[in-house]
């Protein structure tokens, strides 16, 4: 049985570290426009993972505020999804990333709002406003890169198979009584958004297959353990300073 | 004969009209009006505006590059979110400015190209590495310090256009001045190993920051005229200067040493006295020639090139869409696509074509945003898009992120209609002697309310 602050570490983490691979667009966007439009989503999770990360180290008891939880816990003791922390790619990958954990996001942070636990639902309240954005914006671009150009579209698949894979996780059975929702009965409606987006770029839904998981246990891909070495390098490197 | 006479009479005509605009153009300069876009300004004004607000606009877009590379190390999650918000700050500055250089007639994609193939330059503090997190407030505090003086002092720039885009800039750049000062400031109070490297940071970054001024005014090739034409309001010694003063008294509170030995109040100037910035290194470096200019420059490049297929990608689906409206058989469209997606539809380039299309960079938007309710929409900017929905995305990022609007519409630029400026007389100056549509023409009798 996961208990609620395991549960808000990993939505914590899930938003922290898609935002920082969101980050890692910057400066590199294909348009100055995106530049904007992706430092906005990176901002949006960063927030998310802030507030899920503090609400957590709270409940803990044990004094560890969002930087402690952030830097200072080794890679297995993250709780995030495989998902977030995939490479960036193309950027038809980072769309297919957006897309599928926005669309989950979305649909959770929703029922969350309405958790009898009001900090929770406060939190996912103000949250599901974000995501919803980042639907809409992650929808447009599968759509343009889908039906573009005959390279754009070839991209598009492919970045929509590569990560399908890790989507699955996010359906996994991990929620605490407080959340009051069972995540597999999102996949429905989930299915039915990316769905959406899919036939409108002209691409078709990938076949169900091998499928990633261990992310919620501590078990993560060979890239983890980089980001994470890069994110706290600094802050371990002076032990107790304040910034 | 009579046709050498007509070309003499045509030239002289040329010429009269020539001399009636400079006058006008002349009158409105020394009345400390603005120029607008659509107003006839002289070439060298135009190309002098387009070289300076590039430049702007470039040293925007480059100068995200040594801070972005300290995003993802960001020692504090409030202090990586204060950085990202920062960078794409510059993104955004450096969009408005080339929307700015667009209304003088220049394009994004040449500018762009002007920039990547070195034609045209940007602020050489850009080429110096940031090697430490206490570099990232310094270069914040100094460079972005720099960039306020010299700006604040260009919001009152004689182009409208520019002066407006500097406004908005000026607001957002001071949250980058103070910051950087407050990461520094928690350095200062920190462990040995912090004010260590906040001195060492200071150390590296001030003559950068100087030398941001540019060389001074007796070395400097366009000071002079475009002091005259106030498309510059204060020359580069008086910046440089200014800059020198407000930064003495901060490096003191942050307990820092300004790295001049010859750093001291002159009571008779009531000046600071400082070394001036090494001006050979300055032109080296703009030249080309300093420790980060090969990289900087490829990574820009490598991004622009990297982001081409998308840019064209989404160039070709507005084209699409507006070929399927157009032709108004959006069904059967579609299917031919479907079926031989190797090649667009020949209405589909040429819509391409009208849209901006693959190489040609994507239209030009108009933003208009309601600030709150109760009030009209009022331009805010402009933006490329592809598409309409992409407009309204990166309008809503771009002209709503520090909470400034409930409301937007984006509108094509090439579908707004404007006055001449050339009608500017027969349009608006018979108003002028209607005083009797004024109430005020109608003073009523002392005693008598409630007119």
């Amino acid at each position: 049985m996961t208990g609620l602050p395991e549960y808000l570490l990993g939505l914590g983490d899930d938003a922290l570290v898609a935002a920082q691979r969101t980050a890692e667009w910057c400066a590199k966007a294909p348009q100055l426009e995106e530049e904007v439009a992706l430092a906005n989503l990176a901002l949006d999770q960063l927030g998310q993972a802030r507030a899920f990360l503090t609400y957590a180290g709270e409940l803990e008891g044990e004094g560890r505020d969002e930087d402690a939880l952030a830097f200072l816990r080794d890679e297995h003791e993250f709780r995030n999804v495989q998902l977030v922390e995939l490479p960036n790619g193309d950027f038809a990958v980072t769309v297919a990333k957006t897309l599928f954990l926005a669309a989950y996001q979305n649909l959770l942070y929703t029922r969350l709002a309405r958790a009898a636990e009001p900090r929770l639902a406060g939190i996912a309240a103000k949250a599901a406003k974000e995501s919803a954005f980042h639907v809409s914006y992650a929808s447009l671009w599968t759509v343009r890169l889908g039906d573009g150009t005959p390279l754009s579209h070839r991209r598009m698949r492919d970045a929509v198979e590569e990560v399908w894979p890790y989507t699955h996780e996010l359906f996994e059975p991990w929620a605490p009584p407080e959340a009051g929702l069972d995540p597999a009965a999102l996949r429905g409606p989930w299915l039915e958004v990316v769905g959406r987006a899919l036939g409108e770029a002209t691409l078709t839904r990938p076949q169900d297959g091998w499928a990633a998981t261990g992310g919620r246990s501590g078990r993560h891909t060979e890239w983890f353990g980089l980001l994470l070495a890069d994110m706290q390098s600094v802050h371990r490197a002076h032990v107790g300073a304040r910034w | 004969m009579r046709g050498t006479g007509d070309a003499a009479e045509a030239e002289n005509d040329l010429r009269r009209r020539w001399v009636v605009s400079i006058s006008a153009f002349d009158a409105l300069i020394a009345a400390d009006q603005k120029i607008e876009n659509k107003d006839w300004m002289p070439d060298g004004y135009r190309e002098s505006l387009i070289r300076q607000i590039a430049q702007h606009a470039h040293s925007e877009i480059m100068g995200m590059q040594p801070e972005a590379a300290w995003i993802s190390r960001a020692p504090s999650l409030a202090r990586k979110a204060v950085l990202i918000a920062k960078v794409q700050d510059e993104a955004g500055h450096g969009l408005y400015l080339y929307a700015v250089a667009e209304t003088l007639g220049a394009r994004r994609e040449d500018l762009l190209d002007a920039l990547h193939e070195g034609r045209q330059k940007y602020l050489s503090f850009i080429n110096y590495p940031t090697l430490t997190w206490a570099d990232v407030g310094a270069l914040a505090w100094l460079t972005d310090g720099a960039a306020v003086v010299n700006q604040v002092s260009l919001c009152r720039t004689s182009y409208g256009p520019y002066g407006r885009a500097l406004v908005r800039i000026c607001r957002e750049e001071s949250f980058h001045h103070r910051q950087g000062f407050d990461l520094l400031h928690t350095l200062s109070r920190g462990t040995p190993a912090q004010r260590r490297s906040l001195q060492e940071a200071v150390d590296r970054w001030w003559q950068p920051a100087l030398a941001m001024f540019g060389p001074p005014d007796s070395r400097s090739t366009h000071s002079a005229s475009s002091m005259a034409w106030r498309i510059k309001r204060a020359g580069n010694d008086e910046l440089r200067q200014r800059f020198v003063d407000l930064c003495v008294p901060q490096a003191e509170a942050l307990g820092v040493r300004l790295p001049d030995p010859a750093l001291r109040w002159n009571p008779e100037r009531g000046h600071h006295d400082f070394t001036p910035p090494d001006y050979d290194e300055l032109m080296r470096v703009v030249a080309g020639h300093g420790p980060r200019n090969r990289q900087r420059l490829a990574h820009r490049r490598r991004a622009h090139e990297e982001g081409a297929w998308v840019r064209e990608a989404a160039a070709v689906h507005a084209a699409k869409q507006a070929a399927k409206q157009a032709a108004g058989q959006a069904g059967r469209q579609a299917a031919e696509w479907e079926a031989g997606r190797a090649a667009a539809p020949d209405d589909a380039r040429a819509a391409a074509r009208e849209t901006g299309g693959p190489g040609e960079g994507w239209p030009l938007w108009e933003v208009f945003v309601r600030p709150r309710r109760g009030l009209g929409h009022a331009h805010a900017g402009s933006l490329q898009a592809p598409d309409a929905a992409v407009a309204l995305h990166s309008a809503r990022d771009l002209y709503t992120r520090r909470e400034e609007g409930v409301s937007l519409w984006v509108v094509p630029s090439r579908s707004v209609t404007s006055s001449d400026p050339e009608q500017k007389e027969a349009y608006f100056a018979p108003a002028a002697d209607k005083q009797y549509r004024h109430a005020s023409s109608f003073p009523p009798p002392e005693g008598v309310e409630g007119l």
